[in-house]
């Protein structure tokens, strides 16, 4: 059984691509054969971040349309093996979507063996987003810790709860894990930034993990290469942290607390 | 495991009254009948209580189930002031003793009394509760809960953006962050109770107060109620 996992949020900017990227990634390096869809028509990105976007030739509305099949479209990814992508259009618009065409995609890639799909949302609370949410086993929602990232969370969080497949046909509700990303304990501490426990007091669902806010992040974007990639960087070791809590294993939780510099380092000013 | 016991329920439901003025069962069965023609379908086999208040004599209740069953009714009992022989007579022809319900439904009998019509039957429409609305979980922001009627209750917190809404009272075992309107319907006797108070606004029978009037008693288990057109809080601890 494939297990379709949305990664959402409401807001923009939060980082839903980037995670999408790199739990994708995460979980094929495990082993599982999967596959990253960009929902986000008409403003792709999620090959800018693969590092795929010069091998676009058909995207996922193709084959919704019935004018190329899902090999075509696929992107196999050249870094990870078990890995592929499925661009989305850059010159449609998310009415291109519609649930049935969704859902035979969807159908065809279990069939072809994949194992976790995983939805690059779009954000906000429109077709775009409720299509990529609409046939969601469970869902990650990305989450920066300040009041309207949250408060953007809470609302999709109602959306999972009642625009869902699972919600409409009165299934077990759509599992839902929160990461946190972009956090940064010295702003916490100073008192302007949203703590872990803030968050989750107010949101009150399971922490995936927490991704520190890291200049790695950028990079990697820009250089095309997810960041799980780069284990010397704290955000790319946090993302493993969350894919290894995501497939059921026991993670301690790291990057959360202020590093305590050392007495040299502090003399030298490292 | 043991078997599992008969449950005894009380519970509500509205019946027609046929109430006989005369000891005549002969009048009764043709009467009935006229009211039969003008709706059978209506009729049928519909559950009905017999109020003897009027008959002071002896009176046949062998008979007079005969003659309901045999117009297609149900007879579930009799009803009235009744003397302790009548009482037995009826139990011995196999027919509850029915009490009428609270004065409220006593006075709905008395105002259509006057009506000329004695024969009609009565209908004394027994008002139910409307059950507490109770939801489990968060209200997320963009969600709104309406609680018809009644109370609402929350099982988890009220989100900033979301709306918890009761003609009634309004319990949050959580936090609001929300917005709680109770007696929405203009109930002024409504309340709200919440462990820990961080609302946008709440607002009892239309008196409203937002959250920068709110800061004093906020991050507190509250009651909130309106006196003299004013909200009220009352920390639970």
């Amino acid at each position: 059984m494939a297990k379709v996992i949305v990664v959402t949020s409401g807001k923009g900017g939060v980082g839903k691509t980037t995670s999408s990227a790199a739990i994708g990634t995460g979980l094929a390096i495990k082993g599982f054969k999967t596959v990253i869809i960009d929902f986000d028509i008409g403003l792709r990105n999620l090959d800018l971040i693969m590092g795929c976007e010069r091998r676009v030739v058909y995207d996922f509305v193709n084959v919704i349309k019935g004018e190329a099949t899902l090999n075509q479209a696929l992107i196999k990814d050249k870094r990870t093996p078990n890995l592929s992508i499925l661009p989305a259009s850059q010159t449609r618009d998310k009415d291109a979507l519609n649930k049935e065409g969704v859902q035979k995609v969807l159908d065809d890639l279990a069939e072809a063996g994949f194992e976790y799909i995983v939805c690059d949302s779009p954000a906000g609370i429109e077709t775009g987003a409720i299509m990529a949410l609409y046939f969601a086993d469970e869902a990650i929602v990305t989450t920066n810790p300040e009041v309207s990232s949250v408060r953007d969370s809470d609302r999709i969080l109602g959306m999972l709860a009642s625009k869902s497949q699972r919600a409409e046909q009165g299934k077990e509700p759509v599992k839902e894990h929160l990461l946190l990303t972009r956090y940064n304990p010295e702003r916490v501490t100073r008192g302007d930034m949203l703590s872990v426990e803030d968050v989750l007091d107010i949101l009150a669902i399971p922490l995936l993990g927490v991704i520190p806010e890291s200049p790695a992040v950028l990079k990697a974007s820009n250089s095309g290469s997810p960041v799980i990639l780069d284990t010397e960087s704290d955000a790319g070791l946090a993302y493993g942290d969350a894919v290894d809590r995501l497939i059921g294993e026991k993670v301690e939780f790291r990057f959360i607390e202020e590093e305590k510099k050392s007495l040299l380092r502090r003399l030298f000013g490292g | 495991m043991p078997e599992q016991e008969i449950e005894f329920k009380g519970t509500n439901f509205t019946l027609s009254v046929i109430r006989i003025e005369k000891n005549d069962l002969t009048l009764l069965d043709s009467q009935l009948k006229n009211k039969i023609a003008q709706a059978p379908q209506f009729f049928k086999c519909a559950p009905v209580v017999a109020d003897i208040s009027e008959i002071e004599t002896f009176f046949d209740f062998t008979a007079l189930k005969q003659i309901i069953e045999n117009n297609n009714f149900v007879l579930v009992g009799i009803c009235g002031h009744t003397s302790p022989e009548q009482k037995t007579a009826a139990q011995d022809a196999g027919l509850a003793i029915v009490n009428k319900g609270s004065a409220q439904q006593n006075k709905r009998t008395e105002i259509q009394k006057p009506q000329p019509e004695a024969q009609t039957p009565v209908e004394t429409t027994v008002i139910e509760n409307t059950p507490t609305k109770i939801i489990k979980g968060q209200i997320r922001s963009g969600q709104q809960i309406y609680a018809k009627n009644t109370d609402l209750i929350i099982m988890g917190s009220v989100g900033n953006g979301a709306e918890v809404i009761a003609d009634g009272n309004i319990h949050v075992y959580g936090t609001i962050r929300g917005r709680a309107i109770a007696g929405a319907s203009g109930q002024h006797e409504s309340k709200i109770f919440c462990q820990n108070l961080q609302a946008e606004l709440v607002s009892i029978a239309g008196v409203y107060m937002l959250s920068e009037q709110l800061t004093e008693h906020a991050n507190l288990p509250q009651c909130i109620q309106v006196e003299d057109q004013k909200i009220v809080f009352n920390p639970l601890n």
